[in-house]
């Protein structure tokens, strides 16, 4: 199986959003894998998986609302052999079913994509019961899981396609709403556990996760016009990190900041401090994200002016820090 | 084919190759609820199981799941007498890093399908497997999973219990331990259950209620789930004794997770010998 994506593409999904993306990416799958099978609990039209249902019906299946029994229907199928994409929203896939997922995907590492929609904030004027703030931190603590937070909707449908063929359980963590920006205009080689280099720089490096790493890519471009010259990582997985990566970037010895769509507990910036911290004489990890508390309810864009996640502000959170430092 | 005299001697042997696992490791098993399922394991390895020792992944096995991991003690000497675990590794039960611990840990060599032990999960599985193997179309092999009724107070068995009947898995068949106790004492005074086949049978399930100390019992209502024109999942109500066998033990929670001293277990052998 495999999967080409090109401007063209990735714009249209863009206009779509992450959800539908996903569903589209399932969709192109379904024509290339036999024993593919998608669960449900009762969100497979939010998930964007209408068209889905209604061209496999063979190979979707809707558990209702129990996402705890989903994961365990899920182990049954994976066990006899059929690759598994369940979703739901963040929350009730990774705290309602958190201990199925331990159970059946960690401690059995049963082939399991657990999918979870409407991650971060996306999920706007629904609220913090709908919020995905705390999942990667607890996803990425369970043995075994694999957690990844795609990029933009071109990265969505990549991680599909690699999560097919990557026969180990794993987190897919969805952040962006509909009109989630472009990162990747053009195709490019996309690996699970990779991290990318998408902007090369000598001041400052930032690495960004999920929805955040258009936001740095912004960021970036206002701090190289104050004369500061910025790199940007895109972790796409969180777990494994990606050491090789973060070495280079400790060798550097520049400050480091960490951008993230989710609590500053447990995610993406505590990953890369863990590692980093680990490492004599390594450069500071700063921590930009959701703070640790239950956020404002409002809509999605204003709920990262709230907490400094946009471009502009990501930038003058840097050069506030680096200033203080001076 | 076993006779009935020999499905009986099996039993019998069961719970004294039982008594001595948990003797011989030297610290608490759980033994009530242990003994009160030798019956039902004698039924299933001894006579309704479809399984193959020499070729544990064998295609049409059936799939059986422990879904109450902690009965561990007959379903490891099951597995033993059915020739899965050898009488030395069978004694390796609960020694520092063996493959046999308090719970079920997933080992298709050994005959053990799932990691079971955090109740309430088995059941879910147990539905993936019967929904997977009818789209491969075997239709030769049957899931069966035991539970305990200590087990049903889990919501998650009642949401597995619901989607077995929506896909009409007439290849599932789930065994109820109702032995009326639990980890804190007695089932009903902890979280009243009420008429558990009344449950079952509203959940959309074909239920068979019988004592689940009668072996030939046990087998025709394990396998009359394999012939009937039923599109309903299938549960046996097995109502039990916690602790069969032994007096002493017999219905006394005190025996739930306990460890047995030579005078005990030297008391429980003689009894079942008798």
């Amino acid at each position: 199986m495999s999967m080409k994506i090109t401007g063209k593409e990735n714009k249209q999904w863009s206009r779509l959003g992450a959800r539908a993306t996903y569903g589209q990416a399932i969709l192109m799958l379904a024509e290339q894998v036999d024993n593919l099978m998608v669960l449900s609990a009762d969100l497979g039209n939010s998930s964007g998986l209408d068209r889905f249902k209604s061209s496999y019906p063979d190979k979707f299946l809707n558990i209702g609302i129990a996402e705890q029994n989903m994961i365990g229907v899920a182990a049954g199928l994976a066990k006899e052999g059929n690759i598994i994409f369940a979703s739901s929203f963040a929350p009730f896939i990774s705290m309602r079913a958190a201990e199925q997922v331990r159970m059946n995907m960690g401690y059995m590492k049963l082939n399991i994509k657990a999918v979870a929609i409407g991650s971060g904030v996306s999920m706007a004027f629904l609220g913090n019961s709908h919020f995905g703030l705390e999942d990667a931190a607890i996803m990425r603590s369970i043995p075994n899981m694999t957690v990844v937070n795609p990029a933009d909707c071109a990265e969505i449908v990549k991680t599909v396609f690699a999560a097919a063929k990557y026969p180990h359980p794993m987190y897919i963590r969805l952040t962006g709403a509909v009109g989630f920006p472009v990162v990747y205009e053009d195709d490019y080689e996309f690996e699970i556990g990779k991290a990318i280099e998408i902007r090369q720089g000598s001041d400052v490096s930032i690495v960004a996760t999920g929805s955040m790493v258009y936001e740095s890519m912004e960021a970036a471009k206002i701090l190289q016009d104050l004369g500061l010259s910025v790199s940007v990582l895109n972790i796409h997985t969180i777990k494994p990190i990606d050491t090789d990566a973060l070495d280079i970037l400790i060798k550097k010895d520049k400050p480091i900041f960490t951008i993230e769509e989710h609590s500053i507990t447990g995610g993406l910036g505590s990953a890369v401090a863990e590692y980093v911290s680990s490492i004599p004489n390594s450069p500071t990890v700063n921590r930009i994200g959701l703070p640790d508390e239950f956020v404002i309810t409002a809509e999605y864009r204003y709920i990262l002016e709230k907490y400094g996640l946009v471009g502009t502000q990501i930038a003058n959170s840097i050069q506030l820090k680096l200033n203080i430092k001076q | 084919m076993m006779s009935n005299n020999d499905l009986f001697l099996l039993a019998k042997k069961s719970r004294v190759q039982l008594l001595e696992l948990a003797f011989k490791s030297d610290g608490p098993s759980h033994l009530g609820g242990g003994l009160s399922m030798v019956e039902i394991f004698t039924a299933l390895y001894g006579s309704v199981l479809q399984f193959d020792p020499q070729n544990p992944e064998w295609e049409n096995r059936d799939r059986f799941i422990l879904s109450k991991g902690h009965g561990v003690l007959p379903f490891f000497v099951a597995l033993h007498n059915a020739g899965f675990i050898s009488q030395e590794e069978l004694y390796t039960y609960k020694k520092n890093e063996s493959d046999l611990i308090s719970h079920p840990v997933m080992n298709l060599r050994l005959g053990i399908e799932s990691s079971n032990g955090s109740l309430g999960h088995g059941l879910s599985m147990a539905v993936g497997i019967s929904l997977a193997l009818k789209r491969k179309d075997n239709l030769t092999s049957r899931v069966f999973v035991v539970l305990g009724d200590g087990e049903c107070n889990e919501g998650s068995v009642w949401e597995a219990s619901m989607s077995a009947a929506h896909f009409k898995l007439d290849n599932l068949v789930a065994i109820v331990d109702y032995n009326k106790l639990q980890s804190d004492g007695n089932s009903d005074t902890i979280m009243d259950i009420g008429v558990l086949e009344k449950k079952w049978d509203s959940f959309g399930w074909e239920v068979i209620s019988l004592d689940g100390h009668d072996i030939n019992a046990l087998i025709d209502a394990l396998n009359k789930a394999s012939s009937g024109p039923s599109v309903k999942p299938r549960v046996v109500i097995a109502h039990t004794v916690k602790g069969k066998g032994v007096s002493f033990m017999e219905n006394n929670n005190a025996w739930h997770h306990n460890r047995l001293t030579q005078t005990t277990f030297e008391q429980a052998l003689a009894e079942l010998n008798n």
